[in-house]
């Protein structure tokens, strides 16, 4: 008897949670953040409903300073989908002129995590859809892959319900609502070798090209558009670069590289010294638990 | 990287990534997939042989190496030398008490196959976690600490990996470096630890001499134990042995086919197929199914994938079928091969493992979820608990958080199901409770009653309908609900007057009478309170199928109850109607001199008192007696039921 790949049963896991959801939620959504996680749970979802498109819309929640090229591939792929496109910007945000550059942490506060309450709110999603992996950073690794969350959108640790077998509890009270990981147990070198393998489309951006960038903090940032204020006597050099995430263009730090194919990708990948997240800002904040005070408080 | 003790154990990353990176991939493709747990405690070295695993196989990074560095000299257990409990536990708590609360998944890859290891705290208390993290496993790696041999955990731990049937047992011998490798206690515990396993009926295990801390036998076989290639476990290093066992997966695929529906497709009205997780078995086109539960069979048309049609689709696999003939499938249905399928029947003996603080109530009602099947349950009074340190069976009234024992269920509709020890998507499930929908317990059917499949419904001529033709009614259950002395029985009775009046066939169930009746052997327990909920409910159903309107009085304090009673009904027929008294009001009323009593300690689990009442969220009808008149009441109450009507 045939015994599956890894591939085969991580998908065919991921296709059943999604499954679930769909039949015992009742507003589903996917938060589509247009990243590569983002790029493989799509696709799972498209494969389970097949021939039907994925009965829920996207939800992008926008932070306005993404990577150009982030914005065309999302609206190339709700199109090809079939799939309703929702795109979401903290309006109170966008009044205060919220930006990465001079305000720091509470950027990535209103704009994601208030932004996504808002919106979750706004379209009244009780179950939501998001591309979080357990092998990206600790607290995720002791996250359930239905997450609880309260009518406030806050995240308790030590009151998950425990996940048995493959059956999962969707029951929540009006108000309530839920966070679905159907990626929770795939690696990184899984979502590469997935894409690899079904062909799916990727932002550019994660392969090397040269690009004009200014290194900052020991961070090489990438300047994507003319909102890059560039400091006294700094000037952007083109460097071959390329993102192993995507996030903000000014809080994403770039890769020095030469990986121009997927396969070149993934060996530079798997024969580097450090982890994914370490490019990115976020996980620095608030000391060695950053990850999971921000889960507390609502973020994905 | 100089003060970690590398030898020449670490797991060499394939040489092929940098060589030729394609053939890795063609290789990394074609990998297989094992799930396993690792049970211990903090000082059995769990966390370390975890680290080490990631460690030795690349998984861990410099960026993380470096947190790790500076973590174990602020708060690490291991001196200079590094920690690497603290990169599996993950939550602040945890790192600060140094203990791991929760379970986490971790991954690594060898050559051969992908792992996710499931890190389960050893902590009795933690009974839940280990459970959960067993579910899903593979296999199981039990660590000893070669210093203290078998403990009451040990034990503990290998009962639970048996009762979730994991049939790889791996027992790991740790901390050998601190021992001198000694064969003599290596061998010592093994023995010990094999007679305790056949009297639990652990057929087989694999012990290894191991040190997580310095690397031996993980993933090379140690120059300290040359000694352990004699032994009859032929001296295979731990990762050899993860990597060669046979997975679950492959096992399924071996029995009768089983998939239970999730989710019908039809995107149009060319197309009808159902999506599911196969469970067990293999399905091709041509092959003859039947449905349950309905018992209706057809032929497999195609195996449909986003990926083109399959050939044969195996168990683990998600696919979408569709049949040759409409017929009746939905939702919890289960497809089975038609000349094998599972049975259905409405009463069990199972095993549960409580995980709620709140304790299981016998004869409350449960939601219960088993495949894609969801249906109402109530659960008996436990035959026994188990000791799970001793393994005795104990009398119990009821299961508490982490207990252990084996009770009779009862669904409220017939479930596709079999013996978990032969299907575990099958035959286990998960209690919900209906009013917090926590998961409150995981159970594990044993096989069903007898008694279910011999008690058959007795078909009738004239049914409810008929009943209810001849009366020119409608029939209905209104379900008054409220404190004591909240005026439910006065507003019934209006009610029942007027309807009456009404020419309406109509019957008044009242609290205080069915107990000195149908329900005298009923006290005021929490067990007792809801069989004498259950009982009304009964009574009520009979009484519409009858034909009739009945009306209850009963203060009835729980949601779940008066959802019980709900479920029992035809959709539409159960008005719960909520006599909204505050307790101050009722209590200041005090007709029947009870609250003075109650509020003396005379009279105990007196409801608003000392035992609560939990308030209709969504009622039919709700009364603020505050505000109307019993009169103005009863008529709103008899308007909606027959404007409803």
């Amino acid at each position: 008897m045939k015994t599956l790949t890894h591939l085969e049963r991580l998908e065919a896991e991921s296709i059943h949670i999604i499954r679930e959801v769909v039949a015992e939620a009742e507003k589903p959504v996917m938060l589509y953040s247009v990243g590569k996680d983002s790029a493989v749970m799509l696709h799972l979802a498209r494969k389970a409903f097949y021939p039907s498109p994925p009965p829920f819309p996207l939800l992008h929640v926008d932070t306005t300073w993404k990577f150009k090229a982030m914005y065309e591939l999302r609206d190339k792929m709700a199109r090809e989908s079939g799939m309703e496109l929702l795109v979401y910007q903290n309006p109170e945000a966008a009044e205060k002129g919220i930006n990465p550059f001079d305000h720091g942490a509470l950027h990535t506060d209103m704009w994601k995590t208030e932004g996504l309450k808002q919106a979750l709110d706004k379209f009244g999603f009780d179950a939501a859809f998001g591309g979080a992996r357990r092998d990206e950073e600790k607290s995720r690794a002791k996250e359930r892959i239905f997450s609880f969350r309260t009518s406030s959108h806050g995240w308790d640790p030590k009151n998950q319900r425990p996940e048995l077998w493959n059956l999962y509890n969707a029951r929540k009270a009006r108000g309530e609502s839920i966070r679905v990981f159907p990626i929770s147990n795939w690696t990184e070198l899984d979502i590469w070798q997935y894409i690899h393998l079904n062909d799916i489309p990727i932002v550019p951006l994660y392969f090397a090209d040269k690009r004009p960038t200014v290194e900052r903090d020991g961070m090489l940032l990438m300047v994507d558009d003319e909102r890059f204020p560039l400091q006294p006597g700094e000037v952007p050099v083109e460097r071959s670069i390329r993102f192993r995430t995507l996030g903000c263009y000014p809080l994403t730090g770039a890769v020095e590289s030469e990986a121009k194919t997927l396969p070149e990708v993934i060996q530079e990948t798997l024969l580097t010294t450090t982890s994914e997240r370490q490019g990115r800002a976020i996980d620095k904040d608030a000391g060695g638990a950053g990850m999971e005070v921000k889960k507390q408080q609502g973020y994905f | 990287m100089s003060d970690v003790e590398t030898k020449e154990a670490v797991y060499v990353t394939d040489q092929l990534i940098a060589d030729d990176i394609d053939a890795y991939l063609v290789q990394h493709e074609h990998k297989t997939m094992l799930r396993f747990i690792t049970c211990g405690s903090v000082d059995d070295g769990k966390s370390t042989l975890i680290g080490r695993l990631l460690y030795d196989s690349k998984m861990i990074f410099e960026d993380q190496l470096d947190a790790l560095q500076s973590d174990s000299k602020k708060v690490g257990t291991q001196g200079q030398e590094i920690d690497f409990a603290l990169l599996v536990d993950g939550l602040a708590a945890e790192r600060e008490q140094g203990i791991t609360i929760d379970v986490a998944y971790r991954f690594f890859n060898t050559e051969k196959r992908k792992f996710i290891v499931a890190d389960c705290p050893g902590h009795e208390q933690y009974t839940r976690n280990m459970v959960t993290g067993a579910s899903t496993a593979d296999l199981a790696v039990i660590l000893i600490d070669a210093r203290k041999g078998v403990l009451v955990q040990t034990r503990r731990h290998s009962y639970l990996c048996h009762l979730i049937g994991i049939k790889n047992i791996v027992l790991a011998v740790n901390k050998m470096d601190l021992v001198d490798y000694s064969q003599d206690v290596f061998d010592r515990i093994v023995e010990e630890y094999g007679a305790f396993a056949r009297e639990i009926g652990i057929e087989s295990f694999t012990a290894l001499p191991i040190s997580g801390f310095k690397g031996d036998n993980i993933t090379t076989l140690s120059d300290k134990t040359p000694w352990y290639k004699a032994t009859q476990y032929a001296g295979i290093t731990l990762v050899e042995h993860l990597e060669t066992v046979e997975v679950l997966s492959s096992v399924d695929a071996d029995k009768p086919f089983r998939l239970p529906v999730q989710w019908v497709n039809r995107p149009n009205l060319d197309f009808r197929g159902f999506s599911g997780l196969i469970a067990t078995g293999s399905v091709r086109a041509g092959d003859k199914i039947r449905v349950l539960p309905s018992g209706k069979t057809s032929t497999i048309t195609r195996v449909v994938t986003y990926d083109g049609d399959l050939e044969e689709a195996v168990a683990g696999q998600s696919v979408t079928v569709c049949f040759a003939d409409e017929i009746d499938c939905s939702r919890g249905s289960v497809i089975s091969i038609a000349d094998n399928p599972p049975q259905t029947a409405d009463q069990f003996e199972a095993t549960f493992v409580w995980m709620a603080d709140e304790a299981m109530v016998p004869g409350r009602a449960y939601w219960l979820k088993v495949g894609t099947q969801m249906v109402s349950a109530t659960v008996q009074e436990p035959k026994y608990e188990v000791n799970v340190n001793t393994m005795e069976k104990l009398a119990a009234k009821t299961l508490e958080l982490n207990a252990i024992g084996v009770a009779e269920l009862t669904t409220d509709k017939q479930i596709v199901f079999e013996a978990y020890a032969d299907n575990r998507t099958l035959g286990g499930f998960i209690l919900i409770d209906k009013m917090t929908n926590a998961t409150v317990a995981a159970g594990m059917i044993h096989f069903s009653l007898r008694r279910s499949q011999n008690v058959h419904w007795q078909a009738v001529d004239i049914d409810r309908k008929q009943h209810a033709g001849l009366k020119n009614q409608r029939p209905a259950v209104l379900w008054f609900t409220g404190l004591s002395g909240s005026g439910k029985s006065t507003i019934a009775n209006l009610v029942e007057k007027k309807l009456h009046r009404m020419n309406r066939h109509t019957f008044l169930l009242d609290g205080d009478n069915v107990r000195h009746g149908l329900n005298k052997d009923l006290g005021f327990t929490e067990a007792d309170r809801i069989e004498n909920i259950r009982r009304v409910g009964e009574v009520s159903k009979l009484m519409t199928d009858a034909g009739l309107i009945v009306i209850t009085a009963f203060i009835s304090p729980f949601q779940a109850d008066r959802e019980m009673v709900r479920s029992m009904l035809p959709e539409g027929e159960f008005f719960e109607v909520f006599i909204d008294t505050p307790l101050k009001v009722a209590e200041a009323r005090d007709v029947k001199g009870l609250y003075k009593k109650a509020r003396s300690g005379e009279l105990k689990n007196f409801t608003g008192i000392d035992s609560p009442y939990e308030a209709p969220r969504n009622p039919e009808i709700r009364i603020d007696t505050t505000v109307i008149s019993p009169e103005e009441a009863a008529n709103l109450i008899v308007d909606t039921l027959l404007g409803d009507a």
